[in-house]
């Protein structure tokens, strides 16, 4: 650790693991509410465990970039962070307004907008929040010493992020056009400007942990991000095909969200060659296996088993499905969930002094965890191609084909079991970690 | 080989090409002569319906348009596959709803709430959805 102020990232990464925790949690009701075993129904009904899970998702991942902001600015703009004071106020704010939407959703004060459920009132806090954030960030890297591009793009990318959030809070009285504008945050988010932190968190990962040279990452960096846009924004539209608007989007979004998986493969190709260029060999093999982990899963994830139903001729079929849920799942771990692991693995050495990354349960972490995921994944999508073909070719009704397709989430719940192992092994190490302290300021810096 | 300034060049031209077509697509798809929703025929009860429909979340176990929970059954095409009265029925019964093993959410609706819910589900029943009206539910499909 180079700077005190990283040590802020910390208290970031501690409360991501609590809320990825209590996201599992929820996971879990959820997926046994599928199988029948719902009795938590009268307290925590479906809709309300899925309000939770997928905020906290949200809410948790954000967390880590924030937690990942707060560790790479400093050290890439060569200065303190402008105030530690307002990056922990920042920090308490946003668990206050995430417990109260949490703890809101079980009394149904939301807004029932999938993955915007925030209530309007809260939405604003959540505004300000970013805007401190914006404010931290920015600050430090305009007023520091140097300003690199794999800064640049990360920055970037949270004040996009920030921005988007914005056209998701307009009321429309129509639910084509409120749908519409709800993937101008969701899609535009997830597929697009949520790319550019997870590049600029893997470019840092890589630059350090190959030493390769940094002016050949940040070219590719450029190549990548810029593919990413090319094809997420106008791949906006395959969220367009069959919700009430202009046939178009069937032409445009088809084309476009095919080209999708390039900037996914881009990125994977990138980080393995990355790997292989470097002559580094870098001791912390944890937080490698998790950044090169999460290029290559979140390529098959988002690219592969995205453009698996992205074509308007199957998503005719497959919209509205388990085939989604296989793909969001899988999508959002390797692209997002493995980056913030990866930087929390990185950044825990740094910023404790201690090095555990010898450990054997890091490695257990990182392969129950994957493979648990890989389980659940391929649990969604054999109950979502059955589902497709009962109910949408063979015309049966929706809960009896609910019901010849509820083994698949007995499987899914057991590699639930398994994925979770691997994530209590993961938050084990975090803990055992400890605190991060003093005097691993400017320890041998790897 | 490519030099980093044009990389960039790359990422900044691409976004700004494809962000303006992005905003012109939307403009001409939000365009009334593009209207495929039946625009016009939203009043006072569709908005409500609208709004019973978020407060509740209901997006948290069924879809609508194909968005939602997966949880249970999809609704766009609610009207035409079971009728008002048993929509009605449903919204408004005193014991969570749940006659094939999945309970709902127990809404005990008024009459008023109830009705603005039917309003809003045939107002979406009619939307043209380019061809997924025919897959979404087996009545639709026969039809």
């Amino acid at each position: 650790m180079k700077y005190k102020s990283q040590k802020v990232a910390y208290w970031f990464f501690a409360l991501c693991m609590l809320l990825f925790t209590l996201q599992i949690v929820y996971g879990f009701i959820m997926g046994f509410a599928r199988i029948g075993m719902d009795g938590l129904h009268d307290f925590i009904p479906f809709n309300t465990a899925r309000a939770v899970h997928t905020n906290l998702l949200v809410v948790w991942l954000l967390t880590g970039f924030m937690g990942a902001a707060y560790y790479i600015i400093p050290e890439e703009a060569q200065r303190e962070l402008i105030s530690v004071k307002w990056a922990y106020i920042q920090l308490i704010s946003l668990a206050v307004v995430g417990v109260i939407a949490i703890v809101g959703y079980h009394f149904n004060y939301w807004e029932g907008r999938k993955f915007l459920e925030i209530p309007r009132e809260l939405d604003y806090l959540v505004v300000v929040n970013v805007l401190l954030f914006l404010g931290l960030i920015l600050g430090t890297l305009f007023t520091g010493k140097r300003k690199t591009t794999t800064a640049l793009v990360l920055s970037m990318g949270l004040l996009f992020a920030a921005l988007l959030y914005l056209p998701g809070m307009i009321w429309f009285d129509s639910q084509v056009t409120d749908s519409f504008f709800r993937w101008w945050v969701v899609h535009l988010w997830v597929e697009g400007v949520w790319e550019l932190i997870m590049g600029g968190i893997l470019s840092y990962l890589l630059i350090k942990l190959t030493g390769v040279d940094r002016e050949v990452i940040e070219k590719w960096l450029y190549v990548i991000v810029g593919l990413t846009f090319l094809s997420g924004i106008l791949g906006t539209g395959h969220h367009y095909y069959y919700i009430g608007v202009n046939k178009i989007w069937l032409i445009v979004g088809g084309i476009f969200s095919a080209l999708e998986p390039l900037a996914f493969l881009a990125m994977a190709l990138f980080a393995v060659y990355m790997y292989r260029k470097g002559e580094k060999s870098h001791p912390n093999k944890i937080a490698l296996f998790w950044t090169i982990g999460a290029a290559i899963v979140s390529f098959i994830g988002a690219g592969l088993l995205g453009f698996a139903h992205t074509l308007p001729q199957t998503n005719l079929y497959t919209h509205g499905t388990l085939v989604t849920a296989m793909h969001g799942h899988y999508a959002f771990w390797g692209a997002y969930a493995m980056i913030v692991l990866a930087i929390i693995s990185y950044a825990m050495p740094n910023i404790t002094g201690r090095k555990r990354y010898t450990q054997t349960n890091g490695h257990m972490a990182f392969w129950l965890s994957n493979i648990g995921m890989l389980g659940m994944t391929v649990a969604f999508g054999v109950a979502g191609v059955v589902q497709v073909y009962l109910e949408r070719k063979m015309g049966m009704d929706f809960m009896k084909v609910q019901n010849e397709i509820s083994i698949h989430f007995i499987v899914l719940l057991l590699c639930a079991t398994l994925f979770t192992i691997g994530i209590i092994m993961y938050i084990i190490e975090f803990i055992k970690y400890g605190r991060p302290t003093d005097e691993a300021l400017n320890a041998e810096s790897v | 080989m490519l030099s980093k300034s044009q990389a960039r060049a790359f990422f900044l031209g691409g976004t700004a090409v494809t962000f303006l077509a992005f905003i012109g697509l939307t403009v001409f798809s939000m365009s009334p002569r593009n209207d495929q929703t039946n625009h016009d025929k939203i009043d006072a009860q569709v908005v409500r319906g609208k709004h019973l429909w978020e407060t509740n979340n209901c997006m948290g176990c069924h879809t609508i348009l194909g968005e939602g929970g997966y949880y249970a059954p999809e609704l766009t095409k609610v009207i035409e596959r079971k009728g008002e009265e048993y929509v009605k029925i449903v919204l408004q019964s005193p014991e969570p709803w749940g006659p094939n093993g999945r309970k709902m959410v127990k809404y005990q609706m008024n009459d008023e709430d109830a009705a603005a819910m039917i309003a809003y589900f045939k107002w979406i029943g009619e939307i043209d959805l380019n061809g997924f009206e025919r897959i979404v539910s087996p009545l639709a499909k026969d039809k």
